[in-house]
Order: C-alpha cells, then sequence, then structure tokens
C-alpha cells in the first residue's frame, strides 16, 4: 500500500519535473525568439520602406509588409544621387585600408615577435598606449596634418588614418608568437636565406588564419567610418556611402523610399560577409575582445 | 660586444619598422601630442598668431554651459547604453549558452547590429522612431499610449540614441558573456544540480560570481566606447532643414562644432582632453580590477 503510493508520488513529481523543464524551454525559446524578432525588426522595417512607392511610405498605419511593391526606390537612389560613386569609395576605402593594415600589421608584428632589438620593448608599449586613444581625440590636429599634406577632400585623405591599426600589430605578434617557433627561423638562415624571403614564404604562408581573420575586420572597420570622411570629404564626389546616405537625408525634399533602398545596398556587403563567415567572425570578437 | 649576424638582424627589423613607424607617428603619435599642446592655446584656425594662453581654455570649460550640457548627455547616454544592454546581454547570453535548433538563427539576429555600419542602422530606426509615421507610436497604440515625439523632445531624444546604441552593441556584450559562460567548468553545474539547486540558483551563485570580471569588463568596455557617440546623434537629430544636434548635444559634437564651424581648435583641443582624462580614467580602472581577478 504504502510502497504504491510512493511509487505513484515518485512518478508524479517526475511529471511534474517534465513539465518544470518543458515550460521553461518554451518559454526561454519564446524569449530568444521575440528577442530576435525585435533585433531583426530595424532591418525589416529599411527592407519594407525601400519596397514601398511614395504614396504608401506616408500611409497611416504603416505596414510592414508593402501593399504592392516596387524597385523603383533602388533606381531613384541612383538616378538622383551619385550613389554607385559614393559605394565605389567606399570600396576603393576598405579595400586599401584592409591591405594596408594587412601588410604593416603583419610586417610589424613579426618584427615585434621574434627580432630582438634595443627599443624593441618601448615600441610596443607605445603602440598599446596609443591604442586606447579614442580617434576623436587626435582628430583635429590629424586634420592639420592632412592640410598640410594637401590631402583634404581627395581619396588619399580619407584613407590616411586607416592604413594602420594598433590592435592588428597586436594580434599578429600574438600569433607568431604562438604558432611559429624560432627553429623554423633558425632553420631558413642557416639554409642561407634571406630575412625577407623568410617572411614572404615562411612565415606569411603560416599566417593566412589570423590575417584572413584581421582582412575581415579592417574591411569592416573601413566601410563603418564616418566622422573623418565627412571632416575630409568636402565635394559630393568623394563621399562615402556613409556620408553620402548621411547627408542625402537632410535634404530639403526627403525621399523616405530613396533612402531606405540606400540604406540596404549599404548594407549588403557587410550582410553577405556576414553571414558567410558568421563562425570566424563570432570568433575572432569573442577572441578580441576577451584580450581587450 | 654585439656580433655582425646580430647588428645584421637589428638592420632588418629598424629597417622594417622605419615605414611603417614613420607613419604611425605621423597618423597618431603627433597628432595625439599636438592635442595636448593645442588644448594650451588660442589656436584659431585662421589667425597667424596661436599665443599661449595656459589652463584658459580648460577654465573656459568649466563655464561654458554648451560644454556642461553635451558633457552630462554623453555621461547618461553612455551609462544608459551600460544599462540597456548589459542585463539583456546577459540574458540571452545565458538562454543561448546551451545548444539550440535555432542557436544560428539567434546568433545572427543578435549579432547582425553589431556589424551594420551605424548610418544606415541610424536610418532605419529614425522612421521607426518617426513620430507621425513610425511603427513605434503605432505599437504604443495598442497599448492606449498617445504618439510621441521620439527625436523631437530633449529626453526622449536621448532615451531614442540611448536604445538603438544598446541594440547596437548587444550582440557584442552577448557574444563576450557567451564566452565566459562556456568557459565556467561544468563540473561546477553538475555539483549543483546533485545538490538540487533550480536554473535560478544556479544562475545567482554559479554564472553570476563566475563572469563577474566579465561583467565589468563588458560595463566598462561599453561605457569607453559609447563616451564617443557622435554618429547616431547626428543622424538621428538632422531634420529636413540640416540642422543637426541641437536636440542632443553630445562631446564630440561640440568638439567638432567648436573647432571646424568656430575654428576655435585650441579650445577643442582641450574638450578633446577631457574626452581622453575620462576614457584613460575608466581603462585604468579597467586595468586595476583585472589586476585584482589575477
Amino acid at each position: 500500500m504504502s510502497t504504491v503510493s510512493a511509487e505513484r508520488q515518485a512518478q508524479a513529481a517526475k511529471q511534474s519535473r517534465q513539465l518544470g523543464t518543458l515550460l521553461r524551454e518554451t518559454s526561454s525559446e519564446i524569449v530568444l525568439f521575440v528577442g530576435a524578432i525585435v533585433m531583426m525588426m530595424p532591418f525589416l522595417w529599411m527592407l519594407s520602406t525601400a519596397l514601398k512607392t511614395p504614396a504608401e511610405i506616408l500611409t497611416w498605419p504603416p505596414r510592414l509588409i508593402p501593399q504592392e511593391a516596387t524597385l523603383a526606390n533602388f533606381v531613384t537612389v541612383f538616378t538622383t544621387a551619385p550613389f554607385g560613386l559614393w559605394l565605389l569609395n567606399s570600396l576603393i576605402l576598405a579595400v586599401v585600408s584592409t591591405l594596408g593594415i594587412l601588410l604593416t600589421s603583419s610586417v610589424a608584428g613579426y618584427v615585434l615577435a621574434k627580432f630582438s632589438f634595443p627599443g624593441r620593448a618601448a615600441l610596443f608599449t607605445i603602440i598599446l598606449a596609443t591604442a586606447i586613444v579614442p580617434f576623436e581625440v587626435y582628430m583635429i590636429p590629424l586634420y592639420l596634418a592632412a592640410r598640410d599634406l594637401g590631402v583634404i577632400n581627395t581619396l588619399p585623405g580619407i584613407l590616411l588614418p586607416f592604413v594602420i591599426m594598433s590592435f592588428g600589430i597586436f594580434f599578429i605578434r600574438q600569433n607568431v608568437i604562438a604558432s611559429i617557433p624560432d627553429e623554423l627561423i633558425e632553420a631558413g638562415r642557416i639554409d642561407g636565406a634571406s630575412e625577407l624571403w623568410i617572411f614572404g614564404r615562411v612565415v606569411m604562408p603560416l599566417l593566412t588564419g589570423p590575417l584572413s581573420a584581421l582582412g575581415i575586420f579592417a574591411f569592416m572597420q573601413a566601410w563603418n567610418q564616418f566622422v573623418w570622411p565627412l571632416l575630409v570629404a568636402n565635394s559630393k564626389a568623394l563621399y562615402t556611402a556613409e556620408v553620402g546616405l548621411a547627408l542625402f537625408q537632410t535634404g530639403f525634399t526627403i525621399n523616405f523610399g530613396a533612402v531606405s533602398a540606400g540604406s540596404v545596398i549599404s548594407v549588403l556587403p557587410i550582410l553577405t560577409v556576414f553571414i558567410i563567415l558568421r563562425k570566424q567572425i563570432i570568433n575572432g570578437v569573442a577572441l578580441s575582445g576577451l584580450k581587450g | 660586444m654585439t656580433s655582425p649576424i646580430t647588428r645584421k638582424r637589428w638592420f632588418f627589423a629598424y629597417a622594417a619598422l622605419a615605414p611603417i613607424l614613420a607613419i604611425y607617428l605621423f597618423v597618431r603619435i603627433i597628432p595625439i601630442g599636438r592635442t595636448f599642446l593645442m588644448s594650451f592655446r588660442n589656436w584659431d584656425l585662421i589667425a597667424l598668431n596661436k599665443p599661449f594662453i595656459g589652463m584658459a581654455n580648460y577654465l573656459e570649460l568649466l563655464k561654458d554651459p554648451s560644454f556642461q550640457t553635451s558633457l552630462v548627455n554623453t555621461t547618461v547616454i553612455a551609462f544608459g547604453i551600460v544599462i540597456l544592454s548589459v542585463p539583456a546581454a546577459l540574458l540571452v547570453a545565458v538562454l543561448l549558452s546551451r545548444p539550440r535548433k535555432l542557436s544560428a538563427f539567434y546568433e545572427t539576429a543578435y549579432f547582425l547590429p553589431v556589424v551594420t555600419s551605424m548610418v544606415p542602422a541610424t536610418l532605419a530606426w529614425k522612421w521607426i522612431l518617426d513620430a507621425d509615421l513610425g511603427p513605434l507610436n503605432q505599437f504604443i497604440g495598442f497599448f492606449g499610449m498617445s504618439p510621441k515625439a521620439w527625436l523631437i523632445e530633449p529626453g526622449l531624444a536621448i532615451f531614442s540614441i540611448i536604445l538603438l546604441s544598446a541594440w547596437k552593441v548587444l550582440g557584442y556584450n552577448m557574444i563576450i558573456f557567451l564566452v565566459g559562460i562556456r568557459n565556467i567548468p561544468a563540473t561546477y553545474y553538475e555539483a549543483a544540480t546533485i545538490d538540487g539547486a533550480t536554473n535560478l540558483q544556479r544562475f545567482r551563485y554559479i554564472t553570476l560570481p563566475q563572469l563577474r570580471p566579465i561583467l565589468l569588463f563588458v560595463s566598462v568596455i561599453t561605457v569607453i566606447q559609447s563616451y564617443n557617440v557622435y554618429t547616431q546623434v547626428y543622424v538621428l537629430a538632422s531634420d529636413a532643414q540640416g540642422a543637426p544636434g541641437y536636440v542632443v548635444r553630445v562631446l564630440v559634437y561640440d568638439m567638432i562644432e567648436n573647432g571646424f564651424r568656430f575654428f576655435r581648435m585650441g579650445y577643442a583641443s582641450a574638450e578633446a582632453m577631457v574626452l581622453l582624462l575620462i576614457v584613460m580614467t575608466l581603462t585604468l580602472l579597467q586595468f586595476a580590477f583585472l589586476r585584482e581577478r589575477t
């Protein structure tokens, strides 16, 4: 009699535990899902506005799904503004900046990791210390330097601050220390290889992983720049997609649809890269973030 | 005595570093030094004479209502972003720390704003927050609330900037928390389960204490980054007449206006030094915490 009730009790407890787990899992899933939709909302709204007709954009109440979707805004943004040129400027800036950062980071990172020479520690400290200083702090003197150099309102001027990256140097240095044994470099030297050859043919091929991670970051960083290009580019033809969009939307006649279409297009490259390389990017963030 | 081989290597090291160091000096080190020096001068872009005036710029800042407003607004925004984004990021990270069917989708959805550039992201929010046509007013209307001028009323405009910035940084903070949670030894949780701890207890007594240093790290880094807030304000607050920034004035905005509109670059440099001082203090605090941990 008592054993039966104990069994029954145990079974009831087990059932309620299972029910509790199910409830908890479901509510967790709901929280995550609703949160994810909220996070995506600005993107969805941007896309929705881009696909709406001018009349529908001005209709209340607003709808997420356009009643009659149109691609006209995507045409307008290229015809009423030199948006194609702005995208090209952004692309040039991002590509050259990425190449510059990869080159300077790999050379400096390697030398700082594998060569001992007087002043090395001081140099590395300076690079780390200046990394803390926000760009906005030294932007005014940098502007004056760019002016003295005669590169205001030119693409090289916009590019100027973005060919080196303190974090890049630090990141490559850590990777060289962790993954390239001294013996490998010594072996090259004993074989009579030049330092340049060792760097190009032995070290660089071993750094493809970290270099591609750094490359993704450099590209995104350059593509997303705003303040500096805004200060340096004075003529419309030199705007980047970011600057062009920001100034385009302050015009007297705001074309919501066209600005949205422009936003969608300017977001697309980074979005595509992110969706393809999501794992690597997130791992990279985790790594760099925790190292500060 | 250094051998010829050693010297040859030194030569290579210096030769390789020289051009990089030159760029570094030109775009980073010298400008930082010049900000400091200019902050003690009456540095007008047009005037030929740029006299040394000691602390006068700093003293003027103390009495400048525009600077004070900017400093207060920026501080409110920076801490607001932390308050809004850190707990939410922690919650999402805890829920995501266990593998789920939709994990990839969730990770993408929460992280996407981090990689999106600020201008289009802000533009998207601008329409969501639009007083006349925005879906947010429609949404709060379902709950019987009257429409609000999110971008025009100063308090609400600050809130809007906090909201959008928190949305943007949440995914980054979430990833850092996720790594932290995954680094907590599984044995801790197993032991707690054997002892019959509930999920909430496990969070309260294992996850939270274990994450404390990371929680601090994330909060401080979020504050530091938020002190540079500019793009959001520029895009959100600019109206059809193209007169941005008057609703919500922030430090970088005030600085750029002083420097590039009124050409008072010495004065703007003093503001830049204040920004640097704030960031440095927070960074040093961060280091102190990290040292305490190890």
